[in-house]
């Protein structure tokens, strides 16, 4: 296959950055995105331009560290699937491919694909975690978790943290992520004592690191390669007004009640 | 250099009870004063920094990638073993144990092992408290199934994705200590290289890789969880930044290397299909519950899969192996497959592969309950490969996937370089030649909740640690030969690119240091990896500048690094004239083609001391002693 490649090239978080337009040729349907984009690499570096940065690790749709919007949609057109686990037979010979970074004013670019998501990390240090120290824990069989909990807790947990869902809402909210986190969580019984605490501190860190707010386009749904869905967000909102009925956060305690 | 394993005395089951009284403890107002250093952040290094952090010390966590949860742990598939023996099908702390040291075809040492299973439970309790949402029953309680090498069902799971939810875990409880201000995180940057200052590992220097910045971060004991080298193999199932680097550095700073030769060649992988492939994925191994392994009878066979009557399947797994079949041991199974592809019996492109076929478990059960099981393995399988693994048999094909090899490491998981601990798979330590499915998920995890917490105590104790200053000229020496080595990849400016570098090393070492090993494919290859080498320095072509985010300086420093120590496992495949586990030398094999052991010679752990550049390693011997399991020949027939 001969593709035209049109891809954000941008130095570094200063720099305006701007298109720039490549040849890919002889691409083999079978390879991945990614490894496309290997090709074009080893192609500008023989010519001496420098290769086009991406995020990329694992390579098999899990670390979560791939993500860019092609052809206008965060990983791609094809559904429940990561850049890494796109492969060249979802396009046609002569294609043109527009490749640019997430765009969020919470994701700063950090040189072309690559941006920084650090933000995510810090919503789940406000709150996404069970606090039960190492060497606490009672027998794993102490605390039966019915079935039917165990496996919506892990549609949930299944998120892989890329920031597809942020990229894809017009809003850039990144409530499907924090939604997602807060319903692991807060579907099974070892999440309860905290359930409150952690919807309020996650959703304030959230707003303090410049994400936006829903407003129901459900595009954060669609590009989620991992199929996380809307109803995360509903289960967020529902802790969080009950949270900010029930369990107020004390003044000057860092948020923890 | 010393080799005392420091194994405490007493009965295997007293050891580690003893050792946990015996050891020195630091008082707990004083631990805030020690600050410790974890390099790599998947499940040894999250848990170890997060675990060390809630017993008070002052923690730094370190990883390359833009956070710690993408360590590659996270694709770890199929599950984590534990003795909780709660299917009552007979097993045991002494049972895993003992499966665990014949797995490792009686190559690890028998204390090590034993604690691994003693913590096994530990591990699942702690996961369970922190919402790892592991597989249940209907009544709620811990689901199992069982995975190759074990006749008891002691593997707990999250649908194919176990390693990405006990990291998760392990990352929320680092994150929440990142949260508490008690473990700083430094995320983006790479370690560069260990600072040794009095005899005792000090501090390491990495490299900010977003702005280039080249510091040193000082402290009283380094800890290494950062992973395997599998990627030396080029292709290989890790993730594309799994990289020696760490390790290798620190091997030149005085850590002796053990047993580099061991390598684990998986048996269920996706095949190779093109010279652009980047990486094989794998397919969890417990997917060999349900599928049966085969290939056709008759050689160079190109009829469609359903086309070949039963009668001219040949299921060789279940033929040679009636007692264990599709759920032998992964290096038998590997070997099996390469001995059928060699009969010229393997199907698909280039006859590397065969089939794992579903047909049979999809009538028992019925197509819902395989997908229930496997279905986004057979939903990964299906987008690779443009093929139904519902209608279709899967066809798979072995490769790299796990290095048994790794940093030496006492008792206490310290290495030979004082201060220095290692854990996970950047150790050497528990799985001896080759390891046992779902066992890589619990060393990991027991190295980093339950050991190091423990024995970093005793080492901060026992030792006098003067603070050291920033400009010490140790310090600065570090840090100059770091920027010199970065700056000279730069400057190189030859023709060829790194990748093409890195695959031919992967080639020449799948061809001679892979499966099969004989003593003219290991002579051959220690003649060419220097000849590379030297290629490499002066004809490499890095681009861009040290000053910012540039994958292909860092693709370079660890591509460097690969074509050092790929010269060391082969000299250490080629030292170890003996078949054992992943470790297969053609010339010792018994007449049906298994592993033939030398017990009488090469019952020990080979570690491998560092002397300088153009000088060979020296070859230490740490005896293994076997008092509670009998050698035996292993067998799963």
């Amino acid at each position: 296959m001969d593709l035209t490649l049109v891809v954000w090239r941008q130095k570094n978080a200063k720099d305006p950055g701007g298109f720039v337009t490549y040849p890919a040729k002889g691409i083999s349907p079978d390879m991945s995105f990614l490894e496309m984009l290997d090709v074009v690499n080893e192609g500008l570096a023989s010519r001496g331009e420098e290769p086009i940065a991406f995020d990329h690790d694992c390579r098999e749709g899990i670390c979560g560290a791939c993500g860019m919007v092609i052809g206008g949609r965060p990983h791609g057109p094809r559904q429940l699937t990561t850049a890494c686990q796109l492969h060249m037979r979802t396009f046609r010979d002569g294609d043109t491919i527009t490749i640019e970074p997430w765009r969020a004013a919470a994701f700063p670019v950090v040189r072309d694909l690559v941006v920084d998501r650090s933000a995510l990390d810090r919503i789940v240090q406000a709150g996404g975690f069970v606090s039960v120290a190492t060497g606490s824990a009672p027998d794993g069989n102490a605390i039966p978790v019915p079935k039917d909990d165990a496996e919506r807790a892990m549609d949930a947990a299944a998120c892989i943290g890329c920031g597809a869902c942020v990229a894809a809402c017009p809003n850039a909210s990144a409530m499907l992520f924090t939604g997602a986190k807060i319903s692991h969580l807060g579907l099974l019984p070892q999440g309860q004592a905290e359930r409150h605490a952690r919807a309020l501190a996650m959703v304030e860190r959230m707003d303090q690191e410049g994400f936006g707010s829903c407003t129901n386009h459900a595009e954060c749904e669609a590009a989620c390669p991992k199929g996380i869905t809307l109803e995360n967000i509903a289960r967020m909102n529902r802790d969080f007004i009950a949270a900010s009925f029930l369990r107020r956060p004390k003044s000057g305690g860092g948020g923890w009640a | 250099m010393d080799f005392r394993s420091k194994v405490p005395d007493g009965p295997l089951p007293e050891k580690w009870r003893k050792h946990r009284f015996d050891m020195k403890l630091v008082n707990p107002a004083n631990k805030r004063k020690h600050r410790v250093l974890v390099v790599g952040t998947g499940l040894a290094g999250a848990s170890a920094a997060a675990s060390m952090a809630e017993l008070g010390y002052e923690v730094e966590a370190f990883c390359h990638n833009d956070s710690p949860r993408r360590a590659h742990s996270i694709a770890a598939q199929g599950g984590i073993n534990a003795a909780k023996n709660y299917q009552n099908d007979g097993d045991s702390v002494f049972r895993l144990f003992y499966d665990t040291i014949k797995g490792g075809d009686f190559r690890a040492r028998e204390a090590n092992v034993y604690r691994l299973a003693e913590l096994s439970v530990n591990i699942i309790d702690q996961c369970a408290a922190q919402g790892v949402p592991f597989a249940r029953e209907y009544g709620g309680l811990l689901a199992n199934r069982s995975f190759g090498g074990a006749q008891v069902s002691r593997t707990f799971y999250a649908r194919g994705q176990t390693g990405q939810q006990l990291l998760l875990g392990a990352y929320q409880a680092l994150e929440r200590q990142v949260g508490l201000g008690k473990v700083k995180m430094f995320a983006r940057h790479e370690m560069q290289d260990v600072i040794v200052v009095n005899g005792c590992a000090r501090g390491i220097v990495v490299r900010d890789m977003v702005t280039g910045e080249i510091t040193s971060r000082l402290g009283d004991a380094v800890v290494l969880a950062t992973g395997g080298y599998g990627n030396v193999f080029y292709l290989s199932t890790n993730a594309q930044a799994c990289n020696a680097t760490a390790i290798w550095r620190a091997y030149k700073r005085g850590a002796a290397f053990g047993n580099p030769c061991y390598t684990q060649i998986h048996p269920t992988c996706i095949p190779v299909h093109g010279d652009y492939q980047s990486k094989l994925t794998l397919m969890s191994e417990s997917l060999r519950n349900d599928g049966r392994i085969w290939v056709p009878v008759k050689k160079g066979d190109e009829r469609p899969p359903s086309d070949i009557p039963e009668a001219e399947r040949d299921y060789y797994l279940e033929r040679k192996y009636p007692s264990f079949g599709n759920l032998s041991p992964r290096d038998i199974a590997s070997r099996a497959a390469k001995q059928v592809c060699d009969e010229g019996r393997g199907v698909g492109p280039g006859g590397l592969g065969v089939y794992l076929d579903f047909a049979d478990a999809i009538k028992r059960l019925g197509e819902d309950a395989i997908r229930e099981r496997y279905g986004n393995l057979f939903e990964m399988y299906e987008r690779i490969t443009d093929e139904n693994p519902y209608k279709r048999p899967m066809r798979i094909f072995p490769a790299v996937h796990y290095t048994m090899g790794g940093l030496w490491v006492d008792y206490d998981l310290m290495s030979t370089l004082p201060g220095l601990h290692v854990l996970g798979e950047a150790n050497f330590s528990d799985h001896g030649a080759n390891r046992l499915g779902a066992s890589a998920l619990m060393q990991g995890l027991a190295d980093g909740y339950f050991v190091i917490p423990y024995t970093i105590g005793n080492y901060l104790a026992a030792s006098k640690l003067e603070k050291i200053p920033a400009d010490h000229p140790d310090v600065r020496a570090v840090e100059a030969e770091v920027a010199a080595r970065n700056q000279r990849l730069l400057s190189i400016r030859g023709t060829r690119t790194t990748a093409s570098f890195h695959r031919e090393l992967g080639k020449l070492m799948w061809d001679q240091c892979g499966m099969a090993r004989n003593e003219r494919g290991l002579t051959d290859a220690l003649g060419k990896i220097p000849e590379l080498r030297d290629r490499f320095w002066k004809d490499v072509n890095v681009l861009g500048s040290g000053e910012h985010l540039n994958p292909s300086l860092e693709h370079a420093g660890r591509v460097a690094d690969f074509l050092e120590l790929a010269e060391l496992m082969c000299r250490d495949a080629l030292e170890r004239r003996e078949s054992c586990g992943g470790h297969f030398r053609e010339e010792f094999q018994t007449e049906d083609g298994e592993a033939k052991r030398d017990d009488d010679h090469f019952c020990h752990v080979a570690a491998w001391e560092y002397r300088g550049d153009g000088q060979a390693p020296l070859r230490h011997v740490e005896p293994l002693v076997f008092e509670n399991v009998h050698l035996q020949t292993r067998s799963y027939r």
